[in-house]
């Protein structure tokens, strides 16, 4: 969303025009791409900011970059629930916090690295094996009546492989959350 | 040099004056430095008292004041004065003690994580992890503290640390990558607001303590009186537009006038400067100024649309910003009588709902005229500070204040016991001037200790406490919305205000008779040293008129 007087924006000719533009649900998923000073304490005060405001994160990864004063903070937000520029407007006002960009979902890679503890006797192996393999999973750890198996991809990826092993008996599952990239030569 | 005398050193070169504190085990060694470090130091009773009393000092002279304590309690008494600082965009310096490295963690004697419990509450906070890093830490944080939207910073020394050896170079340069307010104000979008506002047919300017804060109270002025746009200020705003004035309407929000909360309720165009729609401002949001569009300037973007939606956005110094708004408006020649009809609306109001109070037949003092005699008492000139409740209110109400950084008061955190230290605080900022605290009886109590530092320093405050024996606005809300059911409201005639006064040292005086008020209140003011009035008023009053809350302007009472 652009607000209104940004540079680039169009000069709008009457106040009936211009529409009040803050406040609106965006109703989709936001991934915030946040370069912050790597600081003690920066990740207090992110979460800290998210919690007493309101504001729900859905996934957090937080890693170094190849700068090792700047760290990384990738974070996902529901956009149906939060104002997202009320959420980076906030951001903005850590002063550890050097860059936020809202990534548009067209433009960017996502990714997210999740394990699965399922239960698998002998019979069930192959079958759940083959269900691995057409999500480029793989086997990491098998017992005699378990297997554990590592799948990466977007998120909707890694549901889609949780609803096909969770009828198996999924004992336990493990995601990182969400790391994204923006496309093209560009930074992130 | 030993890291605490660069601390002198960093406050000296930062134009300090003054520190408000009181030591302890963690920040010993910098008490040693304030023996010949050249900086004047006050020892306060209790570290909020300091607290509150550097954001007087802040409020009342511009700069930055600058609070000192030592670590776990020390800090965790200064959290109310912190948090309110943060409200009210106050620029203070809080630096803390804490306890040695080695015991961090520990749950060592007198250990608080007092970073991490203030984190909510501050604009920025500084954990030393190096001696050599204090200089830098303390520097920035007095730039943080004063520019932008202006806000308390924290900065807490481990005790082992603050003994440390450093080489010391005064800092110049402050880099902070991630924080670069946005001062100037995009000239498209000021040119937009002076087409709006040029356009506009019942346009109202509503201004805020961000006036205030960015000096920008004669641009103000100038741009309001190059039209006849009616003006109305935030109780944080108050003297930002001087009063009285044919274009004030007075205070708005929860107990403004009517005059100034309908020309919101019908305004067509409301310029917002330096005010952020407080919910005590906008009553009920979805019913606020339903008619309007909204000019919103602010140096905090993130202020800007977070309550109502801003038509036209600003970001930008309110003191760049409106000048650079006086020129493109006056650039458009735009004929003032074309709010002829607006302000016949508006003069319809101010005289059907003119402020007022039935006052006594008898001697008794009202509230109301408590405030009144003290304006013509200080022929409105005085500095005034005051708690939070009803006599904050009256005094809002009441005395016109004239001119900026006259009025200080708790408005966002709305802090009882904030008034008697503030004043203290700008009394040492500004010598020469008179500053009265009106007080509560049940809010002076809160920070009363700090008479006796007045006392020893001789900083002559006049305290006017506006006796009624109740927690006054709860009596209040409990009476209008409670069905009249006291509870836990009547504080009875405990303490003997005049003997606590002299028990501290001050001059403690009474005030009953309606009558002699002004002269009595004069007498006050002319008696040397802190003085603490006991004034005796209505017991019974309600602050009217009155929006209830959730309720929009139009539905105002009383």
């Amino acid at each position: 969303m652009i607000a209104v007087g940004e540079p680039g924006t169009k000069e709008p000719l009457s106040l009936e025009e211009l529409e009040a533009s803050a406040g609106l649900r965006t109703g989709r998923k936001h991934v915030l791409s946040i370069l912050v000073e790597n600081k003690s304490g920066v990740l207090t005060r992110i979460a800290g900011l998210f919690a007493r405001r309101g504001f729900n994160i859905d996934t957090l990864t937080v890693g170094p970059t190849d700068d090792d004063q700047i760290s990384r903070v990738t974070l996902t937000v529901d956009g149906a629930l939060h104002p997202i520029d009320q959420v980076t407007k906030q951001l903005h006002k850590l002063i550890n916090v050097l860059k936020i960009r809202d990534l548009e979902p067209g433009d960017t890679v996502t990714r997210e690295l999740a394990l699965f503890k399922i239960s698998a006797d002998g019979a069930q192996r192959g079958e759940l094996m083959q269900i691995a393999e057409i999500f480029r999973g793989k086997v990491v750890d098998v017992t005699k009546r378990s297997v554990i198996i590592e799948v990466t991809g977007t998120t909707e990826k890694i549901e889609a492989f949780e609803g096909m092993v969770r009828p198996f008996g999924l004992i336990e599952m493990m995601r990182t959350g969400e790391i994204a990239i923006s496309r093209g030569r560009s930074e992130t | 040099m030993r890291a605490v005398d660069a601390v002198m050193e960093c406050l000296k070169a930062e134009g300090v004056d003054v520190v408000f504190g009181l030591p302890g085990g963690a920040n010993l060694p910098t008490y040693d430095a304030f023996v010949n470090g050249g900086i004047r130091h006050i020892l306060v009773r209790h570290e909020a008292g300091g607290g509150h009393a550097a954001q007087g000092y802040a409020k009342a002279t511009g700069k930055v004041g600058v609070a000192f304590a030592t670590s776990g309690p020390g800090a965790t008494n200064l959290i109310t004065p912190i948090c309110d600082a943060m409200m009210d965009s106050v620029p203070v310096v809080f630096i803390t003690g804490q306890v040695r490295t080695e015991l961090l963690g520990t749950d060592g004697f007198q250990e608080a994580d007092t970073i991490g419990i203030t984190i909510p509450i501050v604009k920025h906070s500084f954990m030393i992890q190096d001696p050599k890093e204090i200089p830098r830490a303390i520097h920035e944080a007095f730039y943080i503290a004063r520019s932008g939207r202006p806000g308390p910073v924290l900065i807490d020394i481990p005790q082992d640390l603050s003994r440390g050896e450093i080489e010391y170079e005064p800092v110049t340069d402050v880099r902070l990558p991630g924080y670069q307010p946005t001062m100037e104000g995009n000239q498209k979008q000021i040119r937009q607001a002076a087409k709006a506002l040029a356009a506009a047919r019942r346009p109202v300017i509503y201004a805020g303590g961000g006036v205030v804060n960015a000096n920008a109270s004669e641009e103000l002025v100038e741009f309001a009186t190059s039209d006849r746009f009616p003006v109305t200020c935030t109780l944080m705003g108050l003297g930002a537009f001087p009063a009285p004035h044919e274009q004030w309407l007075g205070m708005l929000g929860m107990h403004g006038t009517r005059a100034a909360n309908y020309a919101m309720d019908e305004a067509d165009l409301i310029c917002a400067v330096g005010a952020r729609f407080d919910d005590r401002i906008t009553g009920k949001l979805s019913e606020f100024a339903p008619k309007a569009k909204f000019i919103h300037i602010d140096v905090d973007p993130a202020e800007i649309s977070k309550n109502v939606p801003a038509h036209i956005p600003i970001v930008g110094d309110a003191k760049r910003v409106l000048a650079k708004l006086l020129i493109e408006y006056r650039a458009l020649g735009v004929d003032p009588a074309r709010l002829g009809a607006w302000w016949e609306r508006i003069e319809g109001w101010r005289e059907k709902y003119p402020l007022g109070f039935q006052d006594s037949t008898d001697n008794e003092i009202k509230p109301q005229y408590m405030i009144q005699a003290l304006y013509e008492a200080t022929g409105g000139e005085a500095i005034v500070s005051s708690d939070v409740g009803q006599h904050q209110m009256w005094t809002a109400q009441y005395y016109d204040f004239p001119a900026p950084r006259r009025w200080i008061n708790s408005g966002g955190l709305g802090t009882m016991g904030f008034g008697l230290p503030a004043a203290m605080g700008a009394a040492v900022g500004c010598p020469d001037r008179l500053v009265c605290c009106i007080a509560g009886d049940g809010s002076v109590q809160m920070n009363a200790q700090e008479l006796a530092t007045c006392a020893q320093n001789k900083i002559p405050i006049k305290v006017f406490i506006m006796n009624n024996g109740y927690l006054g606005m709860v009596r209040q809300w409990q009476e209008l919305f409670w069905d009249g059911k006291y509870s836990h409201v009547d504080t009875g005639e405990f303490p003997d205000f005049v003997k606590l006064a002299e028990a501290y040292g001050a001059t403690g005086m009474r005030f009953e008779d309606k009558t002699t008020l002004v002269e009595d209140m004069k007498r006050a003011i002319a008696t040397d040293g802190p003085v603490v009035v006991d004034v005796r008023v209505t017991r019974e009053e309600n602050t009217y008129p009155m929006i209830p809350a959730g309720k929009p302007a139009r539905e105002m009472v009383g």
